[in-house]
């Protein structure tokens, strides 16, 4: 197979697979989750606090008080790398035609050479994340294959896609195949690693801000 | 595999629920929990990283609840959950954890990780896991209606005692009282003012109270051990003497499990919602105070002093304001520690972790973070409102070589009671 070929491949079935497996995927975890069910709270909930969970989905992402200073060198690199990785994803212009093209909508992107800074960002953050899941006795303690995979599939988007922009290594087109290559193995991963977070993340805050509002704590 | 293995696995299959799952799903492993720790941040050992405490539940979950890890384990590809395993974590979940709840705080995926822990004990109890001191102490409950074998006769010379200290009749049994009071053994043996000032308290305010012959241990070692239908019987004894005496309201005491235990697990426990509410002696005295029933001399306690937030009061119970407000009137010199209130630190001794003989060396070890905050503040005098805290904060003082008193915030509030001057 040629290198167009190559590219034709991955941009063509290479997609769409990738794309069913994501969405099956996705749709078979919250099935997993959701399934199991709980009992219902008996309990007298101290006060009616609707939207505690909804509260919280929104909270937890804004990292407060001593948790900043006492662990910041896990908190930057972590938001760094995961506003980084967004902005290349969801603003560089070839990436928003193609969402275009695929579901029909789309938005203004940035300039090209912001998606760049932002994308040598992304690679600096998760150099960096992957330094301290070595260095970090906790972090390295809890490290399972999942975790060094889930890194390694999300670095090799983000590498092959800021090479193939500056033409490195290998040919434009070889390069853009890898990129979109590493995406759609990226994408397949997702729903089945721990990479599963950014669906399970939401419903795990809502539960949780949900069981302190009941005893009248916010979360 | 041996029965008790199997029973272990068992309870594991049924504590996983939506929620759990849904946390497992979500942990990506960053390890921030254990920065919120005690027992990590004092032994710097990762096994007490949080999330790490409850590792066999969450391979149960990955290979018999996931799509992957049911294909990997019918390929071969993975370690089952062994009996061994399980034991060498009983040390991790029941030791070194009190259950405090600081890690389901901080979580950046919104983790509940006290939540987990609290089910993972079930299988560790149900696979004969569960530490002896805990064992002991759920068999005392059930044989003699406390953990620390505290009987009636026991209650009754130390009702016998703060009568003739206070001059004040201690009503037993009393149908139709609007509160029956509770106890925490630690408070019968160790911290009998407490009983004497309700009795002065609730004279003041007009307040119909009645201790129980039949119910007057409040905690309940049957969640700390993990096993739910022990701890549904503990909790069944509050509920039929409330519901025998009908009584309106059931005041938990200065404890923290038990409030907790009686007033969010207990009906669930039990399967129903009570016919009487539940209020902790804190709320109570505050909402007293607020009707202007609690009338306090307004001789505001010059010596600088602080406030334990008991974890189950304060984060897993939602009591907060109260102890503050009281304080308010009663110390002219309240310092705040650094982190308070839901993100207070941990004495070490919930949980069931002071029950636990064998958690002796880890308690005093991550009692260092409380030891710290106290010595910010340098201040003389430490009030709380758990028995257990109180205990558990002495005994860690005392090891350390700090000089300070500790008392209960509702004998304060005796001793500031208006017209009622102590000389």
């Amino acid at each position: 197979m040629g290198e167009v070929d190559f590219l034709l491949w991955v941009r063509g079935p290479g997609l769409t697979i990738a794309v069913a497996i994501f969405l099956l995927g996705c749709v078979l975890r919250v099935f997993e989750i959701y399934t199991l069910g709980r009992t219902p709270d008996l309990s007298a909930p101290r006060e009616n606090r609707p939207g505690s969970g909804w509260r919280t989905i929104v909270t937890r992402s804004v990292p407060s008080g001593e948790k900043v200073k006492r662990s910041a060198g896990v908190l930057v690199p972590g938001y760094l790398f995961h506003i980084g990785f967004f902005v290349c994803l969801f603003f560089f212009v070839p990436h928003i035609e193609l969402i275009r093209g695929v579901v029909g909508i789309g938005w203004p992107g940035l300039p090209t050479p912001v998606i760049d800074l932002f994308a040598v960002i992304t690679l600096i953050a998760l150099l960096v994340t992957l330094a301290t899941r070595l260095l970090n006795p906790v972090r390295r303690y809890l490290s399972t294959l999942d975790d060094w995979a889930g890194w390694t599939l999300t670095f090799l988007p983000v590498l092959t896609g800021w090479m193939a922009y500056h033409h490195l290594l290998f040919s434009y087109t070889t390069m853009l195949a890898l990129h979109i290559l590493t995406a759609e193995l990226l994408l397949i991963a997702l729903p089945f690693t721990k990479l599963a977070h950014f669906i399970t993340l939401f419903v795990s805050r809502w539960y949780n801000g949900e069981a302190f509002a009941r005893k009248g704590v916010a979360s | 595999m041996s029965a008790s293995l199997e029973r272990g696995l068992n309870a594991l299959r049924e504590v996983i629920d939506a929620p759990t799952a849904s946390y497992l799903a979500s942990c990506v492993r960053c390890g921030l929990c254990a920065d919120a720790c005690a027992f990590y941040t004092e032994t710097g050992d990762p096994r007490y990283t949080p999330i790490h405490k409850l590792e066999p539940l969450r391979r149960l979950w990955r290979q018999e609840f996931t799509l992957l890890g049911r294909v990997g384990r019918l390929l071969g590809l993975s370690r089952p959950v062994t009996d061994t395993e399980l034991a060498a974590w009983s040390e991790l979940a029941y030791d070194g954890c009190t259950l405090c709840g600081r890690c389901s705080l901080v979580c950046p995926m919104g983790n509940d990780i006290a939540y987990m822990i609290r089910r993972f004990r079930e299988g560790l109890a149900a696979a004969g896991h569960a530490p002896p001191g805990v064992i002991g102490a759920v068999r005392r409950t059930l044989e003699q209606g406390s953990p620390m074998g505290v009987k009636l006769q026991t209650l009754q010379a130390q009702i016998r005692r703060q009568e003739a200290e206070t001059g004040l009749t201690i009503p037993v049994d009393v149908e139709g009282a609007d509160y029956l009071a509770l106890l925490s053994s630690m408070e019968i043996v160790n911290y009998p003012e407490y009983l004497g000032a309700l009795a002065r308290i609730f004279d003041r305010a007009g307040v119909s109270w009645t201790l129980s012959s039949e119910a007057f241990e409040a905690t309940n070692s049957g969640i700390q051990i993990g096993v739910t239908d022990l701890a549904r019987e503990i909790v069944l004894r509050i509920v039929n003497a409330a519901e025998k005496l009908k009584v309106k309201q059931v005041i938990s005491p200065e404890c923290g499990h038990a409030f907790t235990a009686l007033r969010f697990e207990g009906p669930n426990l039990i399967g129903r919602p009570y016919g009487f509410g539940v209020v902790h002696i804190l709320e109570l005295l505050d909402q007293l105070h607020a009707e202007g029933r609690l009338e306090l001399d307004g001789k505001r306690d010059g010596t600088p002093l602080t406030y334990h937030d008991p974890c189950q009061i304060a984060r897993r119970g939602g009591v907060i304001d109260q102890p503050r407000r009281l304080l308010a009137e009663l110390a002219a010199d309240f310092r705040e520690m650094h982190e308070s209130g839901k993100m207070n630190w941990c004495c070490g001794g919930g949980g069931g972790v002071s029950a636990n003989e064998r958690a002796e060396p880890i308690k005093l070890k991550a009692f260092g973070v409380k030891k710290r905050q106290i010595e910010e503040l340098g201040v003389p005098k430490l009030v709380t409102a758990c028995a257990n805290c109180r205990i558990t904060l002495e005994e860690g003082l005392e090891h350390y070589n700090m000089n300070l008193e500790v008392v209960g915030l509702t004998e304060m509030v005796a001793e500031h009671l208006a017209g009622e001057s102590k000389e």
